[in-house]
């Protein structure tokens, strides 16, 4: 991880919403294969930098680096050419369609020649890519064609985070994917984020929840004030430290030289 | 809610050609449209036994039919409008404006020539979507509840037509429009209108459920949010979505006009009710995301049927309105039914 070029850099990320400072100088580092969680109490500007690196809200200064040289990423549309996708807390599924119409969203596959041209879906192929992608990730579903709505929490999860896996090569974001699941769920969903880095791809946790954060995190990247705080290694360092560094009772050296 | 039991699923993930077949009767039985279809069915059933050789005359059949061409019509592009989770009340208006415009275009040109009637269709259709695209630029750009714009929109259009024509009805339409497709048959059994409206009806169909355009309406009346974020262009969607319903309003309205020879300003006061009832009707939800145009024809057939069959049988046909009207309910309730189960 030390050696390793970040895949995902954020550069004294500046945003201002009218008067209120969210990020004053936000860095932040994603290394290839790894869960990195990004923790911070409320209003430490978690969510606003992820928004900003996916490109939901461009930044008002500051530069982000995707493999080393420098991207502008304005839209949600260009950060998911570079291979990034995210995973909403509100999961942005649609309840009354089917997984694979919700895995293909905005993505569908069209029938070969004249039917194709004129939108025509091929039904059969997504079901059957997306069966595959479940199956690859371990999440259960049993039956495809019936709603999202009709099935659990953790396989609607499921469902979202094999979205954006399959269409994200580089970096997935998760903004706290396990908040309304039950226990058992929850180890699923966690099982789930392993899998995926294992699968080669960087995974950005964002959670409040520390058992969690220290039972899937690899790094750990401390948010304060819309300043990164800490850059930390669960082996390294205890909850108490981490929730020391959110909350500014304790400081480490930035994480900007070292990481 | 229980556990995945994992034993049985790699094996159903496998034979692929296994599932489609098992979940048809599921979901057959869940779509509430069949129900209404079985509705439909039992109406005719019991009338065809009260009064066999009147109710199931061919001719009856063919008056049925006509009777529910132009609300098909006006109902399949409602159906796309409700599915993203909004309403055309403007449709009506719409049908009235289109129908009068058409009329006046027709008789400036003069003639009874093909060509006039295609210019006649032309402006129609023309005013139609021109109308139902300022519904969807107001509801997606200026963000006003469709509701209200097209509140707003039903009172302009039947407003200009009343302009228009001074608050006299246009009844001198090109002859041939009335001969030809008002009253016209496919070899002299078949009604053009009949035909028209079925096209409407089938080709409807099959775009929503069958392509990129109708997963994309489905997505937006589920989770308009989760549409935005998939990368679905939202907005021009939804734009469309009302430029085809304002569209096929514009047919309805060149349709009314071939079927009765004059605009009837004051007679289509409650066409935009009767397609919204005809849509839920057939188990299209309000709240978006769920319905189906095999429901919305039923729900179209449902009404013309009881119409047609308590004249015949000699029941006031005043109780139509009764009838459908908690038809009407019944079918809400079971969406909410159905809607409070899938969310449990």
């Amino acid at each position: 991880m030390v050696t390793a070029q970040p895949v995902l850099e954020a550069r004294d990320i500046v945003k201002s919403f009218g008067r209120v400072l969210a990020l004053r100088g936000a860095n932040f580092t994603v290394y290839p294969n790894e869960v990195v969680a990004l923790v911070g109490d409320n209003g430490a500007g978690k969510s606003t930098l992820v928004k900003t690196l996916v490109g939901v809200h461009p930044p008002d200064s500051g530069e982000i680096l995707f493999n080393g040289r420098p991207v502008t990423i304005h839209t949600p549309h260009e950060s998911r050419e570079l291979g990034i996708e995210t995973v909403f807390q509100d999961l942005a599924l649609a309840a009354e369609i089917d997984p694979a119409a919700n895995m293909f969203l905005g993505r569908e596959v069209v029938r070969r020649g004249v039917l194709g041209k004129l939108g025509f879906l091929d039904k059969a192929e997504m079901r059957r890519r997306s069966r595959e992608a479940f199956d690859s990730l371990g999440v259960r579903i049993q039956d495809m064609t019936q709603p999202v709505a009709n099935m659990s929490g953790d396989q609607r999860q499921g469902i979202a985070i094999s979205r954006a896996v399959t269409w994200a090569d580089k970096v997935v974001f998760m903004d706290e994917p396990t908040a309304a699941l039950g226990v058992v769920q929850t180890r699923n969903v966690l099982d789930l984020i392993k899998r995926v880095r294992d699968q080669g791809r960087a995974v950005v946790l964002i959670s409040h929840n520390m058992p969690e954060v220290f039972q899937v995190a690899d790094r750990i990247e401390v948010l304060r004030l819309g300043t990164r705080v800490a850059s930390l290694k669960p082996g390294e360092v205890s909850m108490e430290d981490v929730v020391a560094a959110m909350t500014g009772a304790q400081s480490f050296h930035d994480g900007d030289e070292k990481a | 809610m229980s556990a995945p039991t994992a034993p049985p699923e790699p094996t159903a993930a496998e034979d692929l050609p296994e599932e489609p077949r098992l979940t048809w009767w599921q979901r057959l039985a869940a779509v509430s449209s069949i129900w209404i279809g079985l509705i439909l069915l039992s109406l005719i059933v019991i009338f065809s036994i009260l009064r066999f050789e009147q109710f199931s005359a061919v001719s009856n059949a063919r008056n049925i039919a006509t009777d529910a061409a132009v609300l098909l019509v006006l109902a399949t592009g409602l159906t796309y409008v409700i599915i993203t989770a909004g309403i055309d009340l403007s449709v009506g208006a719409v049908l009235v404006f289109s129908g009068v415009v058409a009329a006046k275009a027709m008789n400036a040109l003069g003639g009874e020539s093909w060509g006039v009637l295609l210019a006649g269709l032309a402006v129609a259709l023309a005013s139609g979507c021109a109308w139902g695209a300022f519904n969807g630029f107001l509801v997606t750009k200026a963000r006003i509840p469709s509701f209200i714009v097209t509140l707003g929109t039903l009172g302009m259009a039947l407003g200009s037509a009343l302009l228009i024509t001074g608050g006299v009805d246009e009844r001198n339409v090109p002859f041939k429009l009335i001969t030809s497709i008002g009253s016209g048959r496919l070899f002299g059994e078949i009604p053009y209108l009949v035909l028209i409206a079925a096209a409407v009806a089938v080709v409807g169909g099959v775009v929503l459920s069958q392509t990129r355009f109708g997963r994309y309406t489905y997505a937006i009346g589920s989770n308009i949010e989760g549409a935005r974020r998939a990368g679905v262009n939202v907005d021009r969607h939804l734009i469309k979505v009302y430029a085809i319903g304002g569209t096929l309003a514009g047919l309805a309205g060149y349709l009314a006009l071939a079927r009765f020879g004059t605009t009837s300003i004051a007679g289509h006061s409650t066409d935009n009710l009767n397609a919204i009832a005809a849509v839920v009707i057939g188990g299209t939800s309000l709240f978006g995301g769920i319905g189906t145009l095999l429901g919305t024809v039923f729900g179209v057939f449902i009404p013309v049927v009881l119409q047609n069959g308590f004249v015949i049988v000699g029941i006031q046909p005043f109780w139509q309105q009764v009838a459908v009207g908690a038809v009407l309910i019944v079918a809400v309730y079971l969406d909410q039914l159905r809607r409070s189960r899938l969310r449990q």
